[in-house]
């Protein structure tokens, strides 16, 4: 066990853990932030993607003692009142089945437009591959991506 | 207007007063972290009046409506509650939606599955709305002195044009508990709705975009321990001994124990279908600290009965559609006859492999067992099965076993079978404490209750002019016998046999989306196809003309048959139109159409240029499920089905060797992502004002069909063996 100290959605948390847990399950089991989420554990299909400093991240590969002063940002935290441009658009396309993957789709979706504010087809296939959705929402996903881009 | 009875659970139109007031917030408190949005807050009455189980009016006319099915992502919990909403006449944005336990005295059939919550819901959720705004109605008439029958209802508010008088139903909702309930009441003629027919998007929408709880795996509750399974790794062995020491004094590990999941005196239900007797438990304090406890445990297994792999699964399966069978599933005419004096025969085998359910949403469920009582919560489609189960393991009557059910990350048939919420209440009682059973996605996927695999062999035979005279079909799956023998083209054929097999093996096999036909409609539409060429027809009017012989002159008789000829060509026709089918489009196409869980669905798929494995660029889709309740989440969840279709037929397989998935993780079992998916989907819909079936399944199997017939457009050879990636034609030379 050890403590770290980690910034996440703008402010410090401390936990005592385990070196080598993943930051998946410090924010799920220590710090109740569960809406990133659970699917593989091994970075393939992109359930817990967080942003690690902007850039979207698996969190389920991520130790907690490697993210030192790097700035962690969970779907909790992408906007103060659920209303993120891809946020937004995801309500507006009405893009979840299940739901259970949104949170990392949406990340990763977030990230990109971050980066590349008006992304091609492809670019948008690219940036969203690692994100398996077994409901098979991904023609509405890429809807909604290229709708909050336009905003 | 219709009349109808009210006759639906027994408790669910005695009104309870007692339990009119109090807050929105029932049972397990986890569920009150769910934030609301502001609005909500704002406008939450001071009170609350249940006028029957499945709503309550508040004074400022606001209204909760229980949603009694589980929601897996087929969308009910908006749709269900649309449908009382409706028939109560309130305006959406004032209903509030509830997910509602588990109680069999209120409600019918809180399950999900078969594709049947609305179509078996409807009559008892219309029911709940219309004796509730007849209960508001004479309420307003006894408080105006005027008639019920001159009182109108829009939008939540009562009037009556001669005297003058209107009000909103909050302001009678008090008054209304104290109404007799009606023995009958009228219901809204189909084609009269405002709600049903119109766009409502999923009323979870905000909390999932936001990452609130929802989630079976999202339940933390105080002094929650966390439990993890360890399972044979193979089908065929079972627990020998363990040496667990070292791993109990591990960081955070509170036990790690061998325990009888399923002892034999318990008493099953189907939905406890692949039980695994015998597993071992780590308990600790967090999810982490049990995976590498887990990772550290030193089990020994043994062998129990045979080990099977992949290799005998195919060849027994094989010799299987070389065997008749003795009293064949139908029979009509004489195949062998005309078979004899057919111009053409057409025959073709096909096959597909077994598959993972593989919800996002790995299995998991919390439980708090005290010798008191048993509270469980978590991702079920099946409670009222897990109630009967738990009954006979805990060792405890029902009424001390309560059953809440959180939104699951997807079910696909697996959440049928509840197995995993009998583990985590068995540890929880052995534990003496609240726990969470998780299961790792290795867990999840090599645990079991797979879609079997299958394989079918077909044998058609025309006659000089292109007509069909004879159809054989003979099919075999792993622990499953595959065939519908009364479904299409059963009825439209003179000469018809229909024979069906199951291999018995250890691997265990369940329900998985569209069972059964998630393979054969793949497979009789690829066939049709090759059927329709050797007849120099086009593949779409060769299927019409087979409908047109069902409607007009059936063979054997008509009851028999398990599907309605005029609907089926009625989706055909309407795919036929929307699709341009006929004109050159420039690109390969395929058609199919199926019928399963009651509705109808065609399709013509087109894909792009190039590659072995060319993409699917745009799916035209024509369905009949009745009156489409939400059309918005209607055409989500058929696009969801094809996706679903043309992902696994494309890419994925579960294979075995001595006993052993070979696929544990999304690394090795191949799922479709984002540059793979289908680039343009359209949807139509019959409209016939039938009353409503289910959409979670019927979009899937024909999809596979669809497919198959662009491959074979756009690459010039048939692909007959899922997955179609990997279904290369052998090297030649
Ligand atoms: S859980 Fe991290 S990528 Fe799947
Ligand atoms: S919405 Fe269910 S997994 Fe994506």
């Amino acid at each position: 066990m050890a403590t770290f100290t980690i910034n996440i959605n703008g402010t410090k948390q401390e936990v005592d853990v385990d070196p080598s847990t993943p930051v998946l399950w410090v924010l799920r089991d220590h710090l109740n932030l569960v809406g990133t989420k659970y699917g593989c554990g091994i970075a393939q299909c992109g359930a817990c993607t967080i942003h690690l400093d902007g850039t979207a991240t698996r969190a389920c590969m991520l130790t907690v003692s490697s993210v030192g002063n790097s700035e962690i940002t969970t779907i909790e935290g992408l906007s103060e009142e659920g209303d993120h441009p891809v946020q937004k658009a995801w309500l507006e396309v009405d893009v979840p089945q299940c739901g259970y993957c949104q949170a990392g789709q949406i990340m990763t979706a977030s990230a990109l437009l971050e980066k590349n504010p008006n992304p091609t087809d492809e670019e948008i296939e690219m940036a969203m591959n690692g994100n398996i959705c077994r409901c098979g929402t991904y023609t509405r996903i890429k809807k909604a991506v290229k709708l909050a881009a336009k905003s | 207007m219709t009349l109808v009875k009210t006759k639906i659970g027994r408790r669910a139109f005695i009104r309870n007063t007692g339990l009119a007031s109090g807050g929105l917030v029932i049972g397990f408190s986890w569920l009150a972290s769910c934030k609301m949005t502001p609005e909500q807050v704002n406008s939450l009455p001071d009170e609350w009046f249940e006028l029957n189980g499945f709503l309550k009016v508040g004074d400022n006319g606001m209204v909760t409506i229980m949603s009694p099915n589980p929601e897996i992502g087929q969308n009910v919990k908006t749709s269900m509650p649309m449908i009382v909403a409706e028939e109560l006449d309130t305006a959406w944005k004032n209903v509030i939606v509830e997910q509602a336990p588990l109680n069999t005295d209120i409600f019918t059939r809180q399950l999900a599955g078969g594709s049947q919550s609305i179509r078996q819901g409807w009559e008892s959720l219309r029911m709940a709305g219309a004796t509730a705004r007849h209960m508001l109605k004479e309420a307003a008439a006894q408080a105006w002195g005027v008639s019920a029958d001159e009182i109108t209802t829009e939008d939540g508010v009562l009037t009556h044009e001669a005297s003058g008088n209107s009000a909103g139903y909050g302001e009678m909702a008090s008054a209304a508990t104290n109404i007799e309930v009606p023995e009958e009441v009228q219901l809204k003629d189909n084609g009269n709705f405002s709600i049903i027919g119109t766009d409502k998007k999923n009323v979870d929408g905000p909390k999932i975009v936001t990452g609130q709880p929802l989630f079976g795996l999202d339940v933390y509750k105080e002094g929650m321990l966390t439990a993890m399974i360890v399972h044979p790794p193979a089908f065929g062995m079972k627990f020998k001994s363990m040496n667990a020491e070292s791993v109990k004094s591990m960081p955070g590990i509170k036990d790690v124990f061998h325990f009888e999941a399923y002892p034999e005196d318990v008493q099953k239900t189907w939905s406890d279908g692949g039980a695994i007797p015998e597993l071992v438990a780590i308990v600790g304090d967090s999810t982490w600290e049990c995976m590498q406890a887990k990772k550290a445990l030193d089990v020994e297994w043994e062998e129990a009965s045979d080990l099977e792999s992949t290799s005998y699964h195919d060849q027994a399966l094989a010799s299987l559609l070389e065997k008749p069978q003795e009293e064949p599933a139908r029979k009509d005419g004489d195949v062998d006859a005309a078979f004899a004096k057919a111009a053409k025969i057409v025959e073709s085998t096909y096959s597909a492999p077994y598959l993972a359910h593989n919800t996002m949403e790995p299995m998991n469920f919390f439980a708090h067992v005290t010798p008191e009582k048993a509270e469980l919560l978590g991702p079920i489609q099946t409670p009222e099965f897990l109630e009967q189960t738990l009954v006979s393991r805990l060792g405890m009557p029902a009424e001390k076993i309560d059953i809440m059910m959180t939104r699951m990350g997807g079910g696909f048939g697996r959440r049928l079978y509840g197995t995993f919420a009998v583990e985590a209440a068995a540890i929880s009682q052995k534990m003496n404490a609240p726990v969470k059973l998780v299961y790792s996605r290795e867990d999840d996927m090599t645990q079991g209750t797979y879609r079997p695999s299958y394989k079918v062999k077909f044998k058609a035979g025309l006659d000089e002019t292109g007509n069909l005279i004879a159809w054989h079909v003979r099919g075999a799956g792993t622990n499953d016998d595959l065939i519908f023998e009364n479904r299409f083209p059963a009825g439209a054929v003179d000469n018809y046999l229909a024979e069906k097999h199951s291999l018995q093996t250890n691997v265990t096999t369940g329900a998985w989306r569209a069972p059964r036909s998630n393979f054969i409609a793949g497979a009789e539409q690829a066939f049709m196809d090759e059927v329709a060429e050797a007849a120099g027809k086009d593949p779409l009017e060769f299927r019409l003309e087979l409908f047109d012989r069902a409607i007009n002159n059936p063979v054997g008789d008509p009851e028999k048959n398990d599907y309605d000829p005029e609907r089926y060509a009625g989706v055909l026709k309407l795919v036929k139109e929307k699709a341009n089918w006929g004109s050159e489009s420039g690109k390969a196409r395929g058609v199919a159409a199926y019928y399963c869980h009651n509705s109808y669905v065609a399709q013509v798929l087109e894909l792009e240029d190039g590659g072995d494995m060319p993409r699917v660029d745009k799916i035209t889709c024509a369905v009949d499920c009745g009156i489409v309740i939400n059309p918005l989440a209607a055409k989500n969840q058929i696009e969801g089905g094809m996706i679903d279709g043309i992902g696994h037929s494309t890419y994925s397989a579960l294979t075995f060797e001595d006993g052993r998935p070979q696929q544990s993780n999304f690394d090795r079992y191949r799922l479709m992502r984002h540059s793979e998916a289908p680039k343009n989907i359209e949807v139509h819909f019959v409209d016939n004002g039938i009353d409503p079936t289910g959409l979670g399944e019927p979009s899937l199997p024909p999809a596979i069909g669809a497919l198959s017939n662009a491959l074979y457009q756009a690459t010039g050879r048939r692909y007959y063996n899922q997955p179609f990636i990997n279904d290369k034609p052998p090297l030649v030379g």
